[in-house]
Formats: structure tokens, C-alpha cells, sequence
């Protein structure tokens, strides 16, 4: 049922067009939906082969496109209650870039595989040889060592050689360089020992170094992979093609990057568009939440833009594609983030900087210990090994997992309370954080819309009006149908239910037309535009629900505590000054209103020229500069997927109090890379002066490394309680 | 240095070999690329594709 069959597609009409198509299932959350989702799609005519991959909540369909194309993918999904999104991507650069992440990743646990079995089978030699193995049984012991040792160094040190290279020849130097050094000359020399059937060999010490260093690298790229994995995951929303009609008057789907300005897009209702185009219809109604964070149901008239990503709430519409692909506002966006993405790029993470003060310190000392021997009369050979044992017994073993094991645990932490931490880079920029800026709808708000009050209605009225509600998509129908399940309202036996775009849901409960839908005088223009719905049963009275966007839960204590860690914030908005106003007082904060996306990230760049490192908490599209641009960032898990992209770190669920909780644990995280560093200071205190003295045999190295990389490790597991 | 070590370090090195080529392998095949999924897909009972589970234990879940 898995595997794909690409030997069934003879179908005898026209040829079979292979194609693999990539949808998004977010609400895929036990064995039963895999099983569900494979088998159903597996029983689709033209479907070779459907597999989940459940940690991106993604499905990967091999199918006919002659037979069955990709919107009726998503419809067989959509019957049977998957709510699916086929995947896109916002630029394919960002793509490539994901699967190059994923096949260093497969590198570096392949390296880390061999250096492990290496390190293991050394060992096993060099017990015996430490147990007093002599002559020419300790001769052909190292060359056995030798013989596994150099195959795994030239294939687990590849990833430390070719940054070291890289930084080298850019006249720079990282942790990778003495890395690298150390591990040459150690099996350089160990080769020359055991030629001369010298009594030492460090082929052990050379293997384990990197096996240590290894589970580091993997432990850092591991949670990278486990971000990229929920991003991608999150990216649910989008139009990835859109039905074009062509001169015929026939509909036929297209990918996105086959659409060109000019071609004619037919656009359902409930459908996102896929390029920036012109409406050609009298009139639409239009969910732009992807631009700014807020459901609403917006009018348009003929002849206005829409943006690629905006969602069609009404009847289907018609909209000649103006800009596509690159041209697209939502890919300028797009771009606009990477380049303010580019400044965190720049940012020198903790373990580099710890690099640049201990590359040159270590150099210095093994060149010392050389010098001092051959002074002191010892000859080349002695003083080299001496400089050898320096240089292994400070290796960085300690010091190469004292950040990642600790970034791990706490984002392990993290993510088990809700907060989804893209990088180990990630925390470290938000534990430095001084100020706070915040978006205002979607961010200090639900961004979407709840009713002020359901006292008005009864438990019939509850009923009804969940039954209606829960049958549309319409932004006001779920945020009402939500808060009735939430009041514990059990939705009333409709039937024949029936949605009119623009108009509202009806149906028949008890022999009664009941109707939940816009205020039928057509007034809703007065005020509060398309906030609030009524609902009529038979010929009662109409009960009119009066829907808005609330604060989140916990906004008050959550920013009460930012404020006791030292963070003052600031609210900027790109809302009206009245509605943002109205938050700011409740909250008692400055706002700013009116930004757009440029004045957010002007305000960044300000107040980071006043030596500012600002948090930006914000999810709209129209924040994605700036999230991209802030020190450091944190969105909501309802925000825009572009927000989604562009923040460090995803916070589940409705309340605040993520914010304080993250920033307490980016701290604490730091505390404890900094009592790491310290540990492994203390090692190198002891550590250096034996080696100096050449007390250092192979055995000492063993377990001296082995020992402090396992008390960095254990006192990075303090951080397993972080997030409370 | 006895006949007894020529024999048992090749077993040695020939049993870390294989656990080195399985996971390897393993790697390669994607076996690391879905942890998650993978932890759920045991609890999927197939259904009557070869591997159907004894009658006694179809009853458990």
C-alpha cells in the first residue's frame, strides 16, 4: 500500500503522466490518520502510492496527472475530514536550502556512525595494550588501530577539515582549525610511533575526539532538522496553482509558476489565490489575514488588486493575473525578509566566540610545551609528543558540547511546553534581549473574531447557531462556532443546510427555517463592518451576536513579567489608531499605529542603532521584515505561515505567558553554557600542566576526555526542567 | 599471543563492521528521516496484505 507502483499505470486511455504532488495535513495526529490518510488515497483511481511523513504532517502522493490532478487530491482528503493544503513554497532558493540542511545532516550522523565503531574497536585494542600487551603483539595491535583509524579519520574528520579549510584560507580561523590540527598530528605522529614500534599510539585518543565532537555537530543539526521539519509542516495555507480558463471557456488547473500575467484565474469560494491579480467580477468578499493577521471578511469591488495568498470567502470569482512568481507582493515580502535576515546571519554565536579566545591560547601552549622540551635538552621526537598531548588533552571535546547539548535540552524542554525553537543560534540572541515590540492584532489579540457575549442565547439558540456555524469557513461561523463549543453548546439536528456566499448559512430545524448570516436590513455598513451576525429561528425575534477580536488570556500578567526580567515594550501596529489605541490603554503601553511593513523595520533599525537588542513578537505577513530583522523573534502558532518562517521561535496555543517562559529558559540555557565553559576551563586548568609535563600517556587522554565531555553532558540536563 | 586472539579479533571488528553497515544502510534507506512516523506506524494493524497478525492478537488493540 506504501510503496510506490509505477508498473500499474497502464490505464489503456492516453499516455500516464507521472507526478508526485506534496500535500500538507496538519491535523494528522495518531497511527490511525497515517493509516487512514495512505489508505484512502491509496484507493484513489490513479494513485500509485501515497507516504506520510509524520513529522512534517505532510503526505508525498505518486500519482497520474492525466487522471487525477491535485485540487481532487485535497477533495478526497477533504471528504473524509483531513483539512489539506498542497506545499509551497515561498521561493525555491529557501527550498534547496532545506534539502542541502537535510543531506548534511544524513553526513554528519553517517561520520558520527563510523567514528563511534572506530573509537569502540580502538578501544578494544588498546585495553590490551594498556593492560601491558608488549613487543610484537603491540606492534601489530597499532597497526591493526592504524588500519581502522585513518579510513575514519579521512571520512569523519571531513566535516571539520573543509571548515577549518574554508576559514584558513579567509585568513580567519574557528574551533574547527585546532580541531583538525590536533587530529592530524595525533594520527601523524601515531603513525610514525608505531612504524618505529614506539610504546604509544593515539589512535584511540584521534578517534574519540571526533566521535565527541561528532555527537556535538549532530546534536546541533538535529534540532535545526527538528525546526525545519515544523516549519515546512506549518506552512499550511496557500495557493499552490489555480484554475485557469482558457479560450474555450474550459477551467483547467495549473501550478502557480505556470500561471502568466494576463491568463484568467477562477478562483472559488474558500480558495487562496495563487497570483496578484485585477477582479474582473462586480464584487468580493476577501480574507487578507495572510497580509495582515486579521480575519475579516473584507469588501471588494471590481477592478481593485488581490494579492496572491488572500482567501475568496464568497462566490467564486474571476481575477486576471497581474504579477506573478517573483513580482508577486508576497514574494517582495519575502524578499525583504531575507535581506533583513541577512544581519542575523552576522550574529557570532557564543561557541565562536569561546573559539577565538581558545584557538590561539591552545597553539600557544602546545608550541610552549615543543619549545620548553627541546630546551630542555629532550630531542625532536619527545618534545613533538608532548606538543601532541597538549593539544589532545585541551581538545575541545568539552567545550564542542557544552552549547549544543545544553540548547538541545532546553528546546527539547521547550518544545514539550509549546514553543518551537528554529535554532541553537535562536536562544542565545533571545536571552540577550532587552525590549519588546509587539504586534497588536493576532499578537496581543486572538486575532480572530469571538462573540463579546453569549448570554443573549439560550440553549436552543446555542444549538441552532453551532449547527450553522460549525458548516462554514467563514472567519466570523468559526470563531462563533468555536467559542459555542468551548461554552459546552452540543449542536441542534439541522438539516438541509445551505450556505448563500455573502449572505449566510440556512437550514431546517423542527419543521423551522433557521438562519444564522448577516443582519438581513443590510445595516451592517453602519458600523463595525461584517463583526456581527444574527441569528433567527422561524419567526422569533432576531438575535444579534456581536463578534470581536479579544486579548489573548494571560496578556496582562505575561507582559507583567517580561516587565520584572527587564524587558519594557512597546506596541506597533499597523491597525488604526483607534483600535490601537483602545489595546494600548488596556495594557498601559506606547503604540505606534498605522505602520507598515517599512516603519516596523525603520523602528527596528532605530532603536538598534541606540544599542538596543529588541524581541519582536508579531505574525502577519506584513511583520515578516521585521521578526526577520529583530534580534530576536517569536511568533504565534495562528500567525501567517510568512511570520511562521520568518520568527525564531513558534509559540503553541492561545496564552502570552509563552513569552516569559521562553525568555526565562533562553536565559537559564545561557547560565548553564557559561557554567559549561567553565567546567571545561577548570579541566584544561588541571589538564594542561600534566600534558606540559608529559604525564600524558594514551590512557590518561581516554579518560580524561571521556570524563569532562560526560560532566558537560550532565550538567546540561539540568536544563530538562527549564521550561516550567 | 594466542591462536585463541587470531580468531577472536576478526570476530571482533567483523561483528562492529556489520552493526557499521546496518546502520549505514539504515541511514541510507530513510529509516532516520521520520522518527515520529515511525513510532506510530507500529500501531497500524495492516489489513490482510501478507503480514496479518495472529488471530490471537488482532483482538488486543
Amino acid at each position: 500500500m506504501n510503496a510506490p507502483l509505477p508498473g500499474a499505470s497502464a490505464m489503456g486511455d492516453g499516455a500516464a503522466v507521472l507526478a508526485r504532488a506534496r500535500l500538507s495535513i496538519p491535523g494528522m495526529h495518531c497511527a490511525g490518520c497515517i493509516a487512514k490518510v495512505e489508505r484512502l488515497l491509496g484507493a484513489a483511481d490513479g494513485v500509485y502510492g501515497a507516504r506520510v511523513d509524520f513529522s512534517e504532517k505532510s503526505v508525498a502522493i505518486d500519482h497520474d496527472a492525466a487522471q487525477i490532478d491535485v485540487p481532487q487530491l485535497v477533495r478526497t482528503l477533504e471528504q473524509n475530514g483531513f483539512a489539506a493544503h498542497p506545499i509551497l513554497t515561498l521561493d525555491e532558493a529557501a527550498d534547496s536550502a532545506d534539502a542541502a540542511a537535510a543531506r548534511h545532516h544524513a553526513m554528519l550522523l553517517s561520520a558520527l556512525g563510523v567514528a563511534a565503531f572506530a573509537s569502540m574497536n580502538i578501544m578494544l585494542l588498546s585495553v590490551s595494550i594498556w593492560s601491558g600487551l608488549a613487543g610484537n603483539g603491540r606492534t601489530i595491535f597499532h597497526w591493526l588501530s592504524a588500519a581502522i583509524a585513518v579510513p575514519t579519520v579521512i571520512w569523519s574528520g571531513r566535516p571539520f577539515f573543509q571548515s577549518a579549510w574554508g576559514a584558513v584560507r579567509h585568513g580567519r580561523t574557528n574551533m574547527d582549525v585546532p580541531i583538525s590540527i590536533a587530529v592530524l598530528l595525533t594520527t601523524g605522529m601515531s603513525l610514525y610511533e608505531t612504524a618505529t614500534h614506539g610504546p604509544h599510539a593515539w589512535f584511540d585518543g584521534a578517534v574519540m575526539l571526533l566521535f565527541f565532537l561528532l555527537g556535538g555537530r549532530v546534536l546541533d543539526s538535529m534540532m535545526r532538522e527538528r525546526a525545519r521539519a515544523g516549519a515546512s509542516a506549518l506552512m499550511a495555507a496557500g495557493a499552490a496553482g489555480a484554475m485557469l480558463v482558457d479560450g474555450t471557456g474550459r477551467a483547467v488547473w495549473h501550478a502557480a509558476s505556470a500561471i502568466r500575467a494576463g491568463d484568467m484565474m477562477l478562483v472559488a469560494a474558500g480558495e487562496r489565490l495563487a497570483a496578484d491579480g485585477v477582479l474582473i467580477d462586480a464584487a468580493a468578499r476577501i480574507d487578507q489575514s495572510i497580509l495582515t493577521g486579521e480575519a475579516a471578511s473584507i469588501p471588494f469591488a471590481k477592478g481593485q488588486m488581490l494579492l496572491a495568498g488572500m482567501l475568496n470567502l464568497d462566490a467564486p470569482i474571476r481575477v486576471v493575473a497581474r504579477a506573478v512568481g517573483d513580482d508577486r507582493r508576497i514574494a517582495e515580502l519575502a524578499r525583504a525578509m531575507r535581506d533583513a535576515g541577512q544581519q542575523k546571519s552576522r550574529y557570532v554565536r557564543i561557541a565562536d566566540r569561546a573559539a577565538r579566545l581558545y584557538t590561539p591560547v591552545v597553539h600557544a601552549l602546545a608550541a610552549l610545551g615543543f619549545l620548553g622540551w627541546m630546551v630542555a635538552g629532550a630531542g625532536a621526537h619527545q618534545s613533538l609528543l608532548v606538543a601532541v598531548a597538549v593539544l589532545l588533552i585541551t581538545c575541545p571535546c568539552a567545550l564542542g558540547l557544552a552549547v549544543p547539548v545544553a540548547q538541545v535540552v532546553a528546546s527539547g524542554a521547550l518544545m514539550r511546553s509549546g514553543l518551537l525553537v528554529k535554532d541553537g543560534s535562536a536562544l542565545e540572541r533571545l536571552a540577550e534581549c532587552d525590549m519588546v515590540l509587539l504586534d497588536k492584532t493576532g499578537t496581543l489579540t486572538l486575532g480572530r473574531p469571538v462573540p463579546q457575549s453569549l448570554d443573549g442565547l439560550d440553549a436552543t439558540a446555542r444549538a441552532v447557531a453551532l449547527a450553522l456555524a460549525q458548516a462554514s469557513s467563514h472567519p466570523l461561523s468559526r470563531g462563533l462556532a468555536r467559542s459555542l463549543n468551548e461554552a459546552g453548546a452540543v449542536p441542534a439536528d439541522v438539516s438541509d443546510i445551505a450556505e448563500t456566499p455573502g449572505i449566510g448559512m440556512q437550514g431546517l430545524w423542527q419543521g423551522q427555517k433557521v438562519t444564522l448570516g448577516r443582519h438581513a436590513t443590510g445595516q451592517d455598513a453602519a458600523q463595525d463592518v461584517g463583526m456581527s451576525v444574527t441569528l433567527t429561528i422561524g419567526d422569533g425575534a432576531a438575535h444579534v451576536i456581536v463578534m470581536e477580536d479579544v486579548l489573548r488570556p494571560d496578556a496582562t500578567a505575561a507582559l507583567g513579567a517580561l516587565r520584572s526580567l527587564g524587558m519594557p515594550q512597546q506596541i506597533i501596529s499597523g491597525d488604526g489608531a483607534a483600535a490601537v489605541a483602545k489595546v494600548a490603554q488596556a495594557l498601559t503601553l506606547s503604540a505606534t499605529a498605522t505602520a507598515d511593513p517599512d516603519a516596523k523595520l525603520a523602528l527596528i533599525e532605530r532603536l538598534r542603532a541606540e544599542g538596543k537588542r529588541v524581541l519582536m513578537v508579531g505574525d502577519g505577513l506584513n511583520d515578516g521584515p521585521a521578526l526577520a530583522a529583530a534580534h530576536a523573534s517569536i511568533a504565534p502558532s495562528s500567525a501567517s505561515d510568512v511570520g511562521q518562517q520568518a520568527a525564531d521561535m513558534v509559540f503553541m496555543g492561545d496564552s502570552l505567558n509563552a513569552l516569559p517562559r521562553a525568555v526565562r529558559a533562553a536565559r537559564m540555557t545561557q547560565r548553564v553554557v557559561r557554567s559549561n565553559f567553565m567546567l571545561a576551563i577548570i579541566y584544561n586548568v588541571i589538564a594542561v600542566p600534566m600534558a606540559m609535563a608529559g604525564w600524558v600517556t594514551p590512557l590518561v587522554a581516554a579518560v580524561a576526555m571521556s570524563s569532562s565531555s560526560l560532566i558537560v553532558v550532565a550538567n546540561s540536563l539540568r536544563l530538562v526542567r527549564a521550561a516550567r | 599471543m594466542t591462536a585463541g586472539l587470531l580468531f577472536l579479533i576478526p570476530v571482533a571488528l567483523g561483528l562492529g563492521l556489520l552493526g557499521l553497515f546496518a546502520f549505514q544502510w539504515a541511514l541510507r534507506s530513510g529509516q532516520f528521516s521520520d522518527l515520529d512516523g515511525a513510532a506510530m506506524r507500529i500501531l497500524i494493524e495492516d489489513e490482510g496484505e501478507g503480514d496479518t497478525p495472529l488471530e490471537g492478537d488482532a483482538r488486543n488493540g
